[in-house]
Formats: structure tokens, C-alpha cells, sequence
């Protein structure tokens, strides 16, 4: 089987992919597995935004700790994204809001944005997966 | 218009499974094209070659092989989502020494890529999920 970078990629076109997050991580797999599409989407080089909304929100804060439930705590892959080129990631204000939260309760740099930023934003997307 | 699908939710549990075949049915009826099929998260259950469901209803897994019979659909089943959740071809239950495999014809297992290159190749990626 090809490896992604020696697959035949569309003559270098660049498409922005949206990764859409409503969900908690633990207690269904739509985080983790979310996340594992945009760690193997990397090496295809496209324009990545990660959107956290509702329960999403939930995936970025701090201090996560599994030991009582023997689920690995994935949450520090969210910090090594950056290094995958990913730094576009999005924070619905009012998921926050609804759930007591701030951006100093999350574990990476996001951009908060309100429902009508977060429409332009998905207007201006050619993919939008949603988790 | 070229399509890809990407099915996210498992057969029957939810509504997904039967809904994607019913869009992708009808968009390749109307002549256009559909570059993939992508199961992800329990969607890769559609693969699942050992289903026997209630000869009253629908057989949701035969009724993807039939349309991909008919139109040579690429149905691709995630390659991580399937060996956590217990599916496997001849190759992968090699692999990692189990005694079966069980996936359906005219399903193929494979990577993320496969949905990253679906994105990019259509020209729209439709999502059933929850």
C-alpha cells in the first residue's frame, strides 16, 4: 500500500478541510478518531481548521486524567498539532459559555469565534467532516 | 458532479447506513460520479461479510454490494476503525495472527488517506453520521 505522500495528489491542489468537534472525548470514540483523520490528513498538505462546538469543547481542556476510567488520556496530541502545521482551531463562544469555560481553561491557543464568524468560515471551506 | 460518501454511523443502529446508499443510489442514477465510499468510526460494520439480518427487512450490507456490482463503487472500510472494532481481510488477520476474517466482497480495507484523497478528488463529500 502507497504511503499518503506517494500517493498522486490533485496536481498539488490545495483544498481548506473543516473538522467539525460536538463531541466529549471518553465517552464516545468520535474525538479520538476525529483526531486521528487530521494527524493522517497532515501529510496531505491541505488548509486544516479544527472547529470545538457543544460537547466539542470539551476535547481541549486542561488537566484531563484517566486513570480511573483505563482510557488513554490522548489530550496532549491536541498540543503537537502545531507541529503538524494544524494552528487553525476554533472555539464556538458560546459552547464555552454554556459549559462555564474560558479560553484559559483550554489547552491550546484557539481562536474564540460566535456563530456567524463560525458561518464564514464554513462557507469559505471546500470539505467539512463532521464528528 | 463528482461525489465522495463517507458513512459514519453502523447499519441499522443508525439510519446513516441506508441513507448514504439511498443518496448514492440516486446520484448515479442521475449521472454523476462517486469517487468513493468511505466507512468510518462503526460504519466499517457495513463490511462485515457474516451479517444475517431478518429476511423481513432490508439486508443493508448486500444492497451496498449490489450497487457496487453495478456501478463499480470503491467501497473502503478504515483500516484502524476495522481492526479495533473486529473486522479484518485475509491479509490483516495474517498479519496480526487471528483464525478469520470477515470482511464482504467488494469492500476493501484501508487508510485515512483514502478519505483525506476522497476529499480532495470530489468536488463534494457528503457525511451521514449522527
Amino acid at each position: 500500500m502507497a504511503e499518503p505522500w506517494e500517493e498522486d495528489e490533485a496536481a498539488g491542489e490545495i483544498k481548506k478541510f473543516m473538522y467539525m468537534n460536538r463531541k466529549a472525548p471518553y465517552g464516545t470514540i468520535y474525538a479520538l478518531e476525529s483526531l486521528e483523520v487530521v494527524l493522517i490528513g497532515a501529510a496531505f498538505d491541505q488548509d486544516v481548521s479544527l472547529v470545538f462546538a457543544d460537547d466539542g469543547v470539551y476535547e481541549i481542556v486542561k488537566n484531563q486524567s484517566t486513570d480511573e476510567i483505563g482510557m488513554k488520556n490522548f489530550s496532549p496530541t491536541y498540543r503537537a498539532l502545531e507541529a503538524y502545521d494544524v494552528e487553525k482551531l476554533y472555539v464556538l463562544d458560546t459552547s464555552l459559555e454554556e459549559r462555564g469555560l474560558t479560553e484559559d481553561d483550554l489547552l491550546v491557543d484557539v481562536e474564540v469565534v460566535d456563530a456567524e464568524r463560525l458561518g464564514e468560515l464554513m462557507e469559505e471551506q471546500d470539505v467539512i467532516l463532521s464528528f | 458532479m463528482k461525489y465522495g460518501i463517507m458513512v459514519s454511523e453502523g447499519p441499522y443502529t443508525h439510519e446513516a447506513a441506508d441513507t448514504a446508499y439511498n443518496f448514492t443510489k440516486a446520484v448515479l442514477e442521475k449521472g454523476h460520479e462517486v469517487f468513493r465510499v468511505f466507512f468510518y468510526h462503526d460504519g466499517m460494520n457495513v463490511g462485515t461479510r457474516l451479517s444475517v439480518p431478518p429476511q423481513d427487512d432490508r439486508n443493508i450490507t448486500a444492497k451496498w454490494i449490489e450497487l457496487a456490482e453495478q456501478y463499480d463503487l470503491d467501497l473502503v472500510v478504515c483500516v484502524a476503525a476495522a481492526q479495533r472494532r473486529g473486522l479484518l481481510d485475509d491479509d490483516e488477520a495474517k498479519r496480526h495472527g487471528k483464525d478469520a476474517s470477515n470482511i464482504a466482497p467488494k469492500f476493501r480495507i484501508s487508510g485515512l488517506g483514502q478519505l483525506i484523497e476522497a476529499g480532495i478528488q470530489s468536488e463534494r463529500l457528503v457525511v451521514f453520521g449522527d
